[in-house]
């Protein structure tokens, strides 16, 4: 068995699972200024993702946890090198992950108010990031002969990966909508509808555009075309069947857009997973990865619990499978900033 | 500043700020965990509330542990890439088994816990905490492994051709002694932390309520709040002596693999036969061994706890530092001499307080017990002061802990292991990114000022949610089957239990 291309593969299918689930809660963040009229609605929207969103972020950390075990070599190029990106995502995860759990916690508005910004400004800025970063992989990074990044961080918003991030938040606005279409009911499931076909219309012109240079100017290879065209239906479908009402299949469809992005990228970058400007010093599945050892011990693990992590996932997402309307939303259940001092204290 | 000291500060801050989170979520999930399965088994409803109670204060805090821990896991690529490439081989396998193990299902359960009380059967339900509790736990033993190979690296081997270190055995790791020192050592401490968090606050609690006069006639004070102290006190205690019992097996283990650490943490300045204790030494901040005087100590009782034997030869400083220099060398690439022993104030004062903190927890769990004892319930106003001044020792025991723990492994980032795999280590100094300080600098003063105001916002809450008290009210709204089939029959169009 060639363990490299099994882990790249991987390591892959991990941002696949990363990028479809965070994607769409991402979205409904990113969403929460344009459809949430009121603090109910806004309610309504983060309360869609409450029980998952976590779950979905856990993708994240096992896909840099399985780079670091399974390519340390690229894991430090790519996180020292892009140092600058990562941090500011960071910081977005940070106060989105408190937006969440701290915001229904004081039932004040300002409070709400303030989180409501963490968690709008959690949701873009990575969502723009990720695509800015995956965009500056597949175009190649200026490395010296050690594998280190030495391009600085202004080369990295160069026009091709600005348009990367663009599509990434596009993408993940229109996968949003798509799922509030899916999981909300009433008067916010129309408008969660059109907004999804707007956005949809948008993320194809922009992905396609971004999908036609990629190809033509940094993957050398004819298949990846063919994952080209799938994104372009998948799309197209997306458009088609939220049109029509059907929202169930314009997730699938729009899950299936996102994979194939994914698959682009890295059928683009293959046998390179971070190529270099100087293809000398570009770090190939060969020469980043961890011993054949290591390797063999991650595959069984990773063949033992990945598949019990998407039962239990799938799981989550039927025992939540009900539509929400504003009417399911209780009462604030927050406290008031101070303690009424109507009790008696020591 | 270079880079190397931006990196280790930064490293150190984000580090403890995480570990503040940390041991108790590690502790506090279990504890909540056994106090909805006492409802489950009793139906009595005081622990209902308990678990309604110290549910909520366990999410607040969750939030932040999963929050910092991302920084975690992300900055040895960042800011340590040396590091990384060095030893990603053996280092990367436990973080990614802890994320697919154990931090998947964390998450996952802790959402169906939190947003499930009326979407699952009650038992399933209660599955969903113990799933987290056992999940944060496990999660420990896999950063521990990760953590303990950097102190005692085993299962591995020194690749001459890659100048990396490659794994050889992930049996070995996963069974290093140093972890399974280390591991009992940390889920005590942890227990330890949230028992007395529990019982902290619920001392402060059945003293406020027993001085309004509810008291007496069965309310809140004497079920509720005197079952959360009596429950915490007694698993203080035996987190307690499972601290003691599991810090002298580690400390023993310690003079075998890292006397250099143990020698800084007892200022040995010189190698003794019957090393005496120290109990309080004063130094020189010039951090070498000449100009440290010890002021106080107690003959033999070193020897002792390093072997058992109070008469047995330890090693001082100096001469760990004439083996280390002709093992490992005297210079380093630029040519400065290499010092092989941490900064001994640090080591020593840091290893002190861990000890000294961790018996704030001892004074609480007795008064507590003593109090209650045969049904009573305190009204004494000192209890409710030793609850509230109680609750932070722990913590601050294990920020000290690890403090000690880290610097003294300084120099290395991976300490050379004298008695197997040679060749595996490295100097922290050699572990560094080789990046521009500013970007370093930068993400410092970031994370500080960050983690600055949420820890505002983390104490604001846990004060608030800890003054408001149990819900004077609970409700039992587990429905009958999975995915929230109606108890009654308007049910199913009902608001949620639960929302954010």
């Amino acid at each position: 068995m060639d363990l490299p291309l099994i882990w790249f593969l991987l390591i892959a299918v991990l941002w696949i699972g990363y990028l479809v689930l965070e994607g769409f809660d991402f979205g409904v963040g990113m969403l929460i200024p344009i459809l949430g009229r009121n603090d109910k609605e806004r309610r309504v929207l983060i309360n869609t993702i409450g029980p998952v969103w976590d779950g979905n972020e856990v993708w994240l950390l096992t896909a840099g946890g399985a780079t670091f075990a399974a390519f340390p070599e690229w894991y430090a190029t790519l996180f020292s090198g892009f140092y600058l990106p990562l941090l500011l995502i960071l910081v977005a995860l940070i106060v989105r992950i408190c937006g969440f759990e701290y915001r229904g916690k004081i039932n004040d508005a300002k409070w709400t108010a303030w989180w409501d910004r963490a968690i709008i400004f959690g949701s873009w800025l990575p969502a723009v990031l990720w695509g800015v970063a995956f965009a500056n992989i597949v175009r190649g990074v200026n490395l010296d002969a050690n594998h280190n990044y030495v391009g600085g961080f202004f080369a990295l918003l160069n026009p091709f990966a600005l348009l990367g991030g663009v599509v990434t938040a596009l993408l993940f606005l229109m996968h949003g909508a798509v799922f509030l279409a899916l999981k909300v009911d009433g008067d916010l499931r129309v408008r969660a509808n059109r907004f999804a076909g707007k956005a949809a219309i948008a993320a194809t012109v922009a992905a396609g555009v971004w999908a036609v240079w990629a190809q033509a100017a940094f993957a050398n290879r004819a298949w990846t075309w063919a994952i080209v065209a799938v994104a372009a239906i998948s799309l197209l479908a997306v458009i088609f069947t939220n049109a029509k009402g059907r929202e169930g299949l314009a997730f699938i469809f729009s899950a299936v857009a996102i994979a194939a992005a994914v698959v682009l990228i890295f059928g683009a970058i293959f046998p390179n997973v971070m190529p270099a400007t100087n293809p000398d010093y570009s770090l190939t599945i060969r020469n980043a990865s961890s011993t054949d050892y290591t390797l063999t011990v991650m595959t069984w693990v990773a063949v033992a619990l990945v598949p019990i992590v998407l039962i239990y996932q799938s799981w989550t997402y039927w025992v939540f499978r009900k539509r929400l309307r504003t009417e399911h939303i209780p009462a604030p259940a927050g406290l008031s900033l101070t303690k009424q001092t109507s009790q008696a204290a020591v | 500043m270079d880079v190397l000291d931006l990196a280790r500060w930064q490293f150190g801050i984000t580090t403890v700020y995480h570990f503040i989170f940390v041991p108790l979520t590690i502790g506090l999930a279990p504890l909540v965990a056994i106090m909805q399965t006492v409802w489950v088994k009793t139906g009595d409803d005081k622990w209902l509330k308990l678990t309604k109670f110290f549910g909520k204060l366990l999410l607040i805090n969750f939030a932040l542990g999963v929050a910092t821990g991302i920084v975690q896991e992300f900055q040895f690529g960042m800011t340590w890439s040396e590091y990384s490439r060095f030893v990603g081989d053996i280092f990367g396998a436990p973080l990614a088994m802890e994320a697919l193990a154990a931090f998947f299902i964390e998450s996952t359960f802790l959402g169906l816990w939190i947003f499930g009380w009326d979407r699952l059967p009650k038992k399933i339900h209660l599955a969903m905490i113990w799933a987290v509790a056992v999940a944060v736990n496990l999660s420990a033993l896999f950063i521990l492994a990760a953590n303990s190979w950097m102190q005692h690296p085993v299962g591995a081997t020194f690749n001459e051709t890659t100048g990396r270190a490659g794994m050889t055995s992930i049996g070995d790791i996963l069974t290093n002694n140093t972890l399974w020192a280390a591991f009992p050592h940390t889920v005590t401490a942890s227990f330890l932390t949230a028992a007395t968090f529990v019982a902290g606050i619920s001392a402060w609690w059945m003293v406020k309520k027993a001085r309004t006069g509810v008291a007496k006639d069965g309310t809140t004070a004497k079920s509720v709040y005197r079952t959360g102290l009596r429950f915490g006190c007694w698993i203080m205690i035996i987190a307690g002596i499972g601290v003691i019992w599991s810090g002298d097996s580690q400390a023993k283990l310690m003079f075998q693999q890292q006397p250099m650490k143990m020698a800084a943490a007892e200022a040995l300045c010189h190698t003794e036969d019957g090393a005496a204790f120290s109990i309080l030494t004063i130094g020189d901040v010039n951090n070498d061994c000449e100009g440290v005087t010890r002021l106080i100590s107690v003959p033999g009782v070193t020897s002792f706890l390093a072997n058992g034997n109070f008469n047995s030869t330890l090693q001082g400083v100096p001469e760990l530092q004439a083996q280390y220099e002709q093992k490992y060398g005297y210079t380093d690439e630029a040519g400065n001499a290499i010092s092989y022993s941490p900064n001994l104030m640090v080591t020593y004062w840091s290893f002190r307080l861990m000890i000294g903190f961790a018996a704030g927890s001892v004074a609480l769990a007795l008064a507590g017990i003593w109090l209650t004892r045969k049904g009573r319930v305190s009204d004494n106003k000192w209890l409710a002061r030793l609850g509230i001044i109680a609750i932070p020792t722990p913590f601050l025991a294990s920020s000290f802990g690890w403090i000690f723990t880290e610097i003294g492994r300084q120099p290395w980032v991976v300490a050379p292991n004298p008695t197997g795999v040679d060749g595996v280590w490295l100097l922290t100094a050699r572990g560094v990114s080789p990046i521009a300080p500013w970007l370093v600098l930068t993400s410092m003063i970031v994370f500080t000022l960050l983690y600055g105001v949420l820890a505002v916002v983390w104490y604001k809450l846990m004060h608030r949610y800890t003054i408001e008290g149990a819900p004077e009210h609970v409700e039992d709204v587990s429905p009958t089957k999975i995915g929230g089939k109606p108890r009654t029959a308007d049910g199913d169009d009902g608001p949620l239990s639960f929302a954010y």
